[in-house]
């Protein structure tokens, strides 16, 4: 599981050797994120946001059990329970606003470690398990983010709840059944909620259970680094702790700054005022769009606003969504370029840079209405979306002439002359 | 750990690091930081704002005529309201304090110059159980105050505990009266 010349866990007090005997906690820890897992010492900062992003579950999991602590699952009560909450719990506006905006920082810091795995390569072999698992955990996310949303049974979680349960619709001759069985009705109502709440008290454990999956398959290889260049040796590694405890703690304090300004400064500026209307059923807002995480996923799926070959727009709709997130389990096999680091690949660097671009513009097309320039640019940044991975990719990895290697981790640190001064372990 | 700070410890051994400062700061102030997250966090299972509101009730007691007695709910647990009759009031004083588990007297228990109006808490000091003995017809137990049917503690008609395992007499809310015939309780 780690390298040979990781420190080993050797207990000095006798409890700790007795509790090492009975029930090796202490030990599991030490080798995941102590001393005794040795990482390249050349990660930089974008190899924080794993670890921000595990605390932003946390921060969802103790806010978000305070908030079920106030809040009732009932269509009748369950806008009022909200605002029971905001107004006459103590410090209850405090648990809401964590909660709604760290649903958000976690988004924030998901991408970040997205783009991350993106750009230098992370998704390849031979850690590609640990990517597949972390699209899983990004489907479930989005899945709890949502049905998180319909909980205040605002205007806007009523309207969502429609809107994306009326995906399943799309599905030839099966869909609308599934969607009433989804629902445990015709439309959203007490049923739905219930059943949202229960799911949406669940998924974050069932999330937390696959991070547990996600960092064992990384630790059998160990993590990546800057350079894509493998681990060679002791002097390429460095303990954990105190080394990356210590970086992630600064990193965890930035993230606390940036996510207290959010949630005491500006609580609603990502949310929709709308859904402080108790749900109606009878009128729809006026422009409806889903949590800005949701951006360019909902832009793909507007994109289609004609029938092509037999099948109709909305179920081309609704195939490309999920394709584009279907497409990620795929990345690892699509990208055959052997160097991991866009440093070395000076032609997928670009690329990189462009779909960043390309998934900011698909984002803005899904916060504005689906009206007049908008529409077509956001067709545009859908196709090439799916033309990055489907086509540029395979093209890219197989013509890029890749820069140098540097010939260790090491090396890239010191320049040419390596191996003089090793961290003494 | 220590080896990178071999160079600022020229000198005596026993020095303060500059690592060790920053260290001791870091942790102490990400201390700090964790109990004021903390606080609120347990402060919010405390009653909330909704539930204070409710803490204090006025009672119209005009229509409890002598001998009769009214349950009522304040902070969702049950009052009774009791106007003593003169026999019921001279029951309660003539028990010596000596023979009392919880020594009280009707005076301690009740408002100056309201001497009749015995207002308790209707939740037994065994374990919370409503007793016996508000409601007409009710049984009053050996001491014609209050029985409770869970286990049997016997109150007198100051509401005292008389006999059985409770430990205290019934508790007397905070009251005052507004007027005669209305008073607030907590």
């Amino acid at each position: 599981m780690s390298f040979p010349w990781a420190n080993h866990y050797a207990p000095k007090h006798p409890l700790m050797r007795w509790l090492d005997e009975k029930l090796p906690l202490p030990r599991l820890v030490y080798n995941a994120v102590g001393a005794g897992y040795p990482v390249p010492r050349n990660l930089n900062y974008m190899w924080n946001f794993g670890v921000l992003a595990g605390a932003a579950l946390v921060i969802q999991i103790i806010t978000g059990i305070v908030m079920a602590m106030h809040y009732a699952a009932n269509a009748g009560v369950a806008f009022d329970s909200i605002e029971h909450t905001m107004r006459d719990v103590n410090a209850g506006w405090a648990m809401r606003y964590a909660h709604a905006n760290g649903a958000s920082m976690f988004f924030i810091v998901v991408y970040l470690h997205i783009f991350r795995g993106l750009y230098y390569g992370s998704y390849k072999a031979p850690r590609e398990m640990v990517w597949l698992l972390g699209v899983v955990i990004f489907l479930l996310m989005m899945a709890t983010a949502f049905m998180g949303y319909v909980l205040p049974w605002g205007q806007m979680s009523f309207w969502g709840a429609q809107v994306i349960t009326g995906f399943f619709s799309a599905i030839p001759v099966i869909g609308e059944p599934i969607r009433e069985w989804l629902l445990g009705g015709f439309a959203p109502d007490n049923a739905a909620l219930n059943r949202f709440f229960s799911l949406h008290y669940l998924l974050p454990f069932v999330i937390a259970g696959v991070i547990v999956l996600h960092i064992w398959a990384l630790h059998i290889p160990g993590s990546s680094n800057p350079t894509g260049v493998e681990v060679k040796g002791p002097q390429d590694t460095v303990p954990f702790h105190p080394y990356y405890t210590a970086k992630d703690g600064f990193g965890l304090g930035v993230f606390l700054i940036v996510f207290s300004l959010l949630m005491f400064f500006a609580p609603n500026a990502l949310g929709h005022p709308d859904n402080y209307i108790p749900a109606n059923p009878l009128s729809t807002p006026a422009h409806i769009v889903p949590e800005w995480y949701f951006w360019p996923f909902y832009a793909i799926l507007r994109a289609f606003t004609f029938n092509f070959l037999w099948i109709p727009a909305k179920l081309w709709g609704v195939l490309a969504m999920f394709g584009a997130i279907a497409l990620l389990f795929f990345l690892p096999w699509i990208d055959r370029s052997p160097v991991r680091s866009a440093r070395y690949r000076p032609m997928y660097k670009w690329f990189f840079w462009v779909l960043v671009l390309d998934v900011f513009i698909l984002g803005l097309c899904g916060m504005k209405p689906p009206e007049g320039i908008w529409v077509l640019l956001g067709q545009l940044a859908a196709i090439y979306y799916f033309a990055h991975f489907l086509v540029i990719l395979p093209i890219v990895s197989a013509i890029e002439r890749p820069l140098p290697l540097p010939m260790s981790i090491t090396e890239s640190v010191l320049g040419e002359e390596p191996a003089t001064s090793g961290q003494p372990a | 750990m220590t080896t990178l700070e071999q160079t600022e410890t020229t000198g005596e051994g026993h020095e303060v690091r500059r690592r060790d400062f920053i260290n001791i700061a870091a942790v102490s102030f990400a201390g700090v930081g964790a109990v004021a997250v903390v606080l609120p966090l347990i402060n919010q299972m405390n009653p909330s704002a909704d539930v204070r509101a409710l803490a204090s009730i006025e009672v119209d007691i005009s229509k409890i005529a002598p001998g009769q007695a009214i349950k009522t709910l304040w902070r969702k647990q049950p009052v009774f309201i009791r106007n003593l009759t003169p026999k019921e009031i001279a029951e309660a004083e003539a028990v010596p304090l000596s023979e009392l588990r919880d020594p009280e007297t009707l005076e301690q228990r009740t408002t100056a110059g309201k001497k009749n109006w015995l207002i308790t808490l209707g939740v037994c000091t065994h374990l919370g159980c409503v007793p016996l003995g508000a409601g007409e017809g009710e049984n009053r137990g050996p001491f014609g105050g209050y029985f409770c049917p869970c286990h049997g503690s016997a109150y007198d008609t100051a509401a005292r505990i008389r006999k059985g395992p409770a430990p205290k007499n019934l508790q007397v809310p905070e009251h005052s009266f507004k007027s005669d015939t209305v008073v607030q309780i907590g």
